[in-house]
């Protein structure tokens, strides 16, 4: 804060403007609250309270027939073995999916920022293009594009010799199908994160590192990898959050049942069919709560790990 | 050739071949879409449609309806993005630029509940949507995404660059700090409230879970879940499914070509820490 602002905290027209500015920030501030606390604070209290009662189809229609049975849905849950599978296929996506993703879009980056790239601006667009598209409509793309006779990947697959696969009809292969769509439309948003963050280090540091003598490999550790760390926990949070939260790609891939035998069922499909196709809202509530917790757990061991990496 | 050249030559051919490859399935969705019956179910798979036809498109326009899922999808996404800007653009300002008690914590309270996911939510929010009478409206849709706090996030970051001078300068003058945020900052805080417009456009035009969840009837249907509902019943029609997903997906295609210079830009400045 600067003096002058200081000294005219005795100024009684710089006092007035002071009340008017906090009157005002309230003011604009109030709308954004009042949503957010209607739409996402109460019903996010209201989901773990729900996740304490048998809240069924007959709550729905009359909620007093609601009975508080406290942890109950959670011990059922642990009871349940569908539910341990949606937790490892959401677990296999996350894994397997996650780094993946990253992997491509730290490679396609450093790819783009590699000096006398003609027309990177070309190749960041269609890189970048599957991610502002329709998930359900290139999960319909892909879907048949996975088709275990006509489609193309088998297809191009056969030229190299790969017996035909059928991708989304045999459950060891349905979640790596998805995984591979997921990367497909996913990295390029990481991409251009990276290509912001490789922008940011400075090309002297490069020149002097060339003047000592290290090699590319010897830069790539030394200086891109330490001062990308920041964008690379940013990367990986985000993917890792949104990529817990998988719902349409199984849901439109499976016809919405995460089949073939439960190997697409994600957490969140899971919970979508307990609470909103069998009305067990009660139990759906706990799946919520238990996939909520699963991904603050994976923020805080992301950045604890990150932190360590730095210091 | 030289070393130089080849290592050229070598990064292009891997930069095309990643390009190929991230395009193939939008081209052939597209191509799929003008193929005649059955044609994209043939052995091998044709790449270009034999006898181009626009049968799906009059199909899909005509039997299916799907003229109606567009428009749905479109003033919901306009509506949504507009409100949305309004309350985003006022809570941001006021995050980063107006001094009033309990900013601090409240503005890193709402960041920390950045992680929650948004399905924790869905559940009583549609009991709460029911018991308002709002199951099947779109108000069950746009009501929720009034405020989003992504977008307060963008926002604020975007407006502590501008200088306190111009404010100062524009209170002296007189002016109230509502008007200041009309006038002064809403025009300052263009470029990211272009930025995010586009996200939030997008972000409703491709939404799928919660449409799903709220929507019961087929004429309300976003173009999301009409393709999904269609995709049930339709799963043999590849043509026709693919062109269902050309309508779906291109108008989102086309708005990012259009302005994708703001939607990167935007990205990249949620990208950097504070």
């Amino acid at each position: 804060m600067s003096a002058g602002r200081a000294s005219a905290a005795a100024n009684p027209r710089r006092s007035a403007w002071r009340r008017s500015e906090a009157r005002a920030g309230f003011l604009l501030v109030a709308p954004g609250l009042a949503v957010l606390v209607v739409f996402f604070f109460l019903p996010i209290l209201a989901a773990l309270a729900l996740s304490f009662t048998d809240f069924d189809i007959y709550a729905v229609g009359d909620p007093s027939t609601a009975r508080v049975v406290g942890l109950s849905n959670y011990a059922r849950l642990l009871r349940d073995p569908v539910f341990w599978i949606s937790l490892k296929n959401t677990f296999f996506f996350v894994l397997v999916g996650g780094p993946l993703t990253v992997g491509v879009a730290l490679g396609t980056a450093l790819l783009l920022n590699a000096k006398g790239v003609r027309l990177p601006g070309l190749f960041r667009t269609v890189y970048f293009a599957p991610v502002v598209t329709t998930v359900v409509a290139v999960a319909t793309v892909w879907r048949f594009l996975y088709h275990p006779r006509f489609g193309l990947l088998n297809h191009v697959l056969g030229f190299v010799g790969i017996p035909a696969v059928d991708w989304l009809g045999d459950p060891r292969w349905a979640m790596p199908a998805i995984v591979l769509m997921a990367v497909w439309k996913n990295y390029g948003a990481s991409m251009i994160v990276f290509v912001a963050g490789l922008k940011a280090i400075p090309e002297s540091l490069y020149e002097a590192a060339v003047l000592d003598g290290a090699g590319a490999w010897r830069r790539f550790r030394a200086i891109t990898v330490p001062l990308l760390a920041p964008t690379f926990l940013f990367v990986g949070l985000t993917t890792t959050i949104g990529y817990f939260q998988l719902f349409a790609e199984p849901y439109v891939m499976s016809g919405g049942d995460g089949g073939p035998v439960n190997s697409t069922l994600s957490v969140a499909l899971f919970m979508y069919k307990q609470g909103f196709r069998w009305w067990n809202m009660g139990k759906a509530a706990a799946i919520a709560f238990v996939l909520f917790a699963v991904i603050l757990a994976a923020t805080l061991v992301q950045a604890r790990l990150q932190r360590g990496r730095e210091t | 050739m030289s070393r130089k050249a080849l290592r050229s030559l070598l990064l292009h051919a891997v930069l095309v071949l990643g390009a190929l490859a991230t395009a193939l399935p939008l081209v052939w969705m597209v191509s799929a879409s003008f193929m005649p019956r059955g044609e994209a179910s043939s052995f091998p798979p044709p790449l270009l449609p034999s006898r181009p036809t626009l049968a799906h498109y009059r199909e899909l326009f005509t039997r299916l309806d799907m003229g109606r899922n567009a428009v749905n999808s479109t003033v919901l996404a306009v509506a949504v993005t507009f409100l949305s800007l309004a309350v985003n653009a006022a809570s941001g300002w006021a995050y980063a630029k107006l001094r009033f008690p309990g900013r601090g914590r409240l503005f890193a309270g709402l960041l920390g509940t950045m992680v929650i996911p948004g399905q924790v939510a869905m559940l009583p929010l549609f009991l709460l949507l029911r018991s308002l009478g709002l199951v099947n409206s779109y108000w069950g849709i746009i009501l929720p995404g009034l405020a989003s706090i992504f977008g307060i996030f963008l926002v604020r970051q975007y407006a502590l660059t501008v200088p306190d001078e111009l404010l100062d300068a524009a209170r002296i003058d007189g002016a109230s700090e509502l008007r200041i945020w009309w006038s002064v900052a809403l025009p300052l805080c263009r470029p990211i409230l272009v930025t995010l417009a586009v996200f939030t456009f997008l972000g409703s035009w491709n939404d799928f879970m919660w449409p799903l969840i709220v929507l019961t009837d087929g004429a309300k249907y976003t173009l999301p879940v009409a393709l999904a509902g269609l995709a049930g019943e339709h799963v043999l029609d590849t043509e026709l499914m693919m062109a269902g997903s050309v309508v779906t997906t291109l108008p989102a295609l086309l708005l990012f070509l259009l302005l994708q210079r703001s939607y990167i830009d935007g990205i990249m400045l949620g990208s950097v820490k504070e």
